[in-house]
C-alpha cells in the first residue's frame, strides 16, 4: 500500500503540534513538583531557549530533508515549526524581562544592551517578527517572490542564536558546538553548488534501487 | 570543636535594615500574582527549619539529606540561609560535570577520607597534613558567608572551618613569598569532567600572601554542621567570601607559596574573562554578561550585587591602590 503524500504531510503535523507542546507540559509539571532545580529562574530560561533553538533547527531541516531525501510530503510543517520556536522564544525573553528581572527596565536594557550575549539574542528574537506576521498564506501571496527572500533571514536568526549560546557558556563548547555543525549542514545543503549534487546523488541512488529491483522481478 | 566567634563584621541581624533588597518583595508578589504560575514559584527552594539534633559535627552522607545544627539563621545582613538541600544538590564543579544538577549525583561516594594536604614552596616548615589532624589542630569556627557566582547566582551558606592565617603562621612564609597557589586533586578515573580537553586539569587557584592572611579567608572542612559532602569540595576547600565563587578552590591536595602571581585555571581557559582577582565587584561586568545584579537561590527576585560581595569594610584596603577595573 502506497500512502499518499498529503496524508503523511497530515501526520507529520500532527506530531510537529503535539510535540511542540510537550516541553511546556514538561515545564509545567516540573513547576507542580517543585523539580525545577535550586534556581528555578535560570531551568525555564535554559529550557525554552533550549527549545526554540531545536524548533528553529527543525523547521531550517525541512528543506534539506527534501533535497536529500525528496520528502516533499514534509513541507508544510514548516510554517508551525518556525510558529512554535517563535513562541518559545518569547516564552524565553518573557521569563527573562518578567520572572527575572521583575520589569525593573533600568537593568533589562542594561542587561540587553550592554551585554553582547543578550544582545544578539535579542537581535534574533526581533528579525523572527516579520517573519512571523508574513507567515501567512495571504502574505505569502502577496509578497510573491520577495517572501522567499525576506524568509532567508531565517538563515540568519538560525546563526545568532548559536552564537547566542556558544557566548553563554564558560569554555565548555561541546554542546552549543554540536548545535552550530548541524545548521551549518542544513544551510551548506541549501547552496546551490552543493544541492545541485545532492539532487544528482538522489537520483543515482533512485535509478540504482530501481535497476536493482527490475532486475530481481526478472530473475524471480 | 565547634566554637562560635563573634567578629567586628558579625553584627546582629535586628540591626539591619535589609536596603539591599532594592526590589520590594511584596510588590513584586502583587506582579507576579497576574501569572498564574506565581504560587508555584513560591514553592521553588524553600528553606527547612533547623533541625534539632546533638551539637556538634556530625558525619554527611548523600543520602542523609537533613541539616546539622546551625548557630545562626541569618548572615549579617539579614539575609536567610540557603537550604541545605539547595547547596549540596546545585553545585559548579567541573571536575564531575558542566551540569550543576549533575554534580551531586556524580560526586556521591566519591572518597576524601583519607586525605593529605603538602603544604610547601617558600616556607620554613614545610609538611604533610592529614586533614583530619588540621581539624584537631585548628579551632573550627562557623562562619555564614555569602557566596556569589560569576554567573549571577548566589547563597548564604554556613561554613565550618578554620582561617588560611592559623595554618600560615604555622608553616612560616618566607620573605619572598608573595601568593599561595592552590591545587585540586587530579583523579580522572574518578572525575568523568577531568576528560574534558576544554580546560587545562588538574584545577588551580590562587591568591596574594596578603588577601590569604585576612581574617575573612578560611579553609572550610564543613558546612550546615556536617563535615563537606564531595559535591561541596571534600574535605577540605578555600573559602573566600569577598570573590566570585570560583576563586575558592575545593578538594585541595597542594598548597604552594610562591613568588610570582600563579595562573588560574579559569585565567588560563578565557584570560580576557577570568582575571587573578575576581573579587565581586557590580561596577565590573563580565565581559559577555552584567555583574550588576544577582538571583539569591530559594528566592524570587534579582537583588544588587555589593562590592565585595558585601565585605567591603573588612577586604577594601587591600586593593586601595589598584584599578579593578584593569585587576578583574
Amino acid at each position: 500500500m502506497k500512502i499518499d503524500n498529503k496524508t503523511l504531510s497530515q501526520a507529520v503535523n500532527r506530531v510537529v503540534h503535539v510535540g511542540a507542546w510537550i516541553p511546556f507540559i514538561w515545564l509545567l509539571v516540573g513547576y507542580y513538583t517543585n523539580d525545577l532545580t535550586a534556581d528555578p529562574i535560570r531551568e525555564i530560561t535554559l529550557r525554552t531557549g533550549k527549545t526554540s533553538l531545536i524548533l528553529l533547527i527543525l523547521s531550517l531541516a525541512v528543506t534539506p530533508l527534501m533535497i536529500w531525501f525528496d520528502w516533499k510530503f514534509l513541507a508544510p510543517s514548516r510554517r508551525p515549526l518556525g510558529l512554535y520556536a517563535f513562541i518559545y522564544v518569547c516564552l524565553h525573553l518573557l521569563t527573562f524581562v518578567y520572572l527575572d528581572y521583575g520589569l525593573q527596565w533600568e537593568f533589562i536594557v542594561q542587561g540587553i544592551v550592554e551585554k553582547r550575549f543578550a544582545l544578539v539574542g535579542f537581535i534574533a528574537w526581533l528579525l523572527m517578527i516579520p517573519l512571523v506576521i508574513t507567515s501567512t498564506k495571504a502574505a505569502q501571496k502577496r509578497l510573491g517572490q520577495r517572501w522567499k527572500q525576506l524568509h532567508k533571514l531565517a538563515y540568519l536568526i538560525g546563526i545568532l542564536a548559536i552564537v547566542h549560546y556558544v557566548w553563554l557558556v564558560k569554555n565548555a563548547y561541546t554542546q552549543p558546538l554540536l548545535y552550530g555543525l548541524v545548521l551549518f549542514i542544513l544551510l551548506i545543503s541549501r547552496w546551490q553548488p552543493i544541492k545541485q549534487r545532492l539532487i544528482e546523488g538522489r537520483q543515482i541512488v533512485k535509478r540504482w534501487t530501481r535497476q536493482r529491483k527490475a532486475a530481481r522481478e526478472k530473475t524471480g | 570543636m565547634l566554637i562560635k566567634k563573634k567578629k567586628s563584621w558579625h553584627i546582629p541581624a535586628s540591626e539591619i535594615t535589609p536596603e539591599h533588597l532594592f526590589l520590594s518583595r511584596r510588590q513584586f508578589m502583587q506582579g507576579a500574582a497576574a501569572l498564574s504560575l506565581s504560587a508555584l514559584l513560591a514553592a521553588c527552594g524553600g528553606s527547612k527549619a533547623a533541625e534539632t539534633a546533638p551539637v556538634g559535627r556530625a558525619p554527611a552522607t548523600n543520602a542523609d539529606m537533613t541539616p546539622g545544627v546551625v548557630a545562626e539563621t541569618m548572615d549579617e545582613l539579614g539575609d536567610k540561609l540557603t537550604s541545605y538541600n539547595d547547596i549540596i544538590t546545585y553545585n559548579n564543579y567541573y571536575e564531575f560535570s558542566t551540569d550543576k544538577q549533575a554534580v551531586s549525583r556524580l560526586a556521591a561516594g566519591y572518597l576524601t577520607s583519607p586525605w593529605q594536604v603538602e603544604v610547601g614552596g617558600l616556607v620554613n616548615k614545610p609538611g604533610v597534613y592529614d586533614v583530619d589532624d588540621l581539624k584537631s589542630l585548628f579551632d573550627q569556627e562557623e562562619r555564614i558567608y555569602r557566596l556569589r557566582c560569576v554567573e549571577a547566582w548566589s547563597m548564604v551558606i554556613p561554613w565550618i572551618g578554620f582561617p588560611m592565617s592559623q595554618l600560615l603562621e604555622l608553616v612560616e612564609p618566607k620573605a619572598e613569598a608573595k601568593y599561595l597557589r592552590f591545587e585540586t586533586v587530579y583523579d580522572p578515573d574518578n572525575m568523568p569532567g577531568q576528560k574534558s580537553r576544554w580546560y587545562t586539569w588538574p584545577y588551580v587557584e590562587g591568591l596574594r600572601l596578603d588577601e590569604a592572611m585576612n581574617d575573612l579567608a578560611i579553609f572550610a572542612t564543613g558546612l550546615y554542621g556536617k563535615d563537606l559532602l564531595p559535591q561541596n569540595g571534600s574535605p577540605i576547600r578555600v573559602v573566600v567570601p569577598w570573590k566570585y565563587g570560583f576563586k575558592s578552590i575545593k578538594s585541595i591536595v597542594k598548597i604552594e607559596l610562591v613568588a610570582q602571581q600563579p595562573t588560574s585555571l579559569w585565567m588560563a581557559a578565557a584570560p580576557n574573562e577570568y582575571g587573578f582577582y575576581a573579587n565581586v565587584n557590580p561596577e565590573v561586568n563580565h565581559p559577555r554578561w552584567s555583574q550588576a545584579t544577582e538571583r539569591r537561590i530559594g528566592e524570587l527576585s534579582r537583588r544588587p550585587t555589593l562590592k565585595f560581595n558585601g565585605y567591603e569594610e573588612q577586604v577594601a584596603h587591600l586593593y586601595a591602590d589598584m584599578d579593578l577595573r584593569r585587576n578583574y
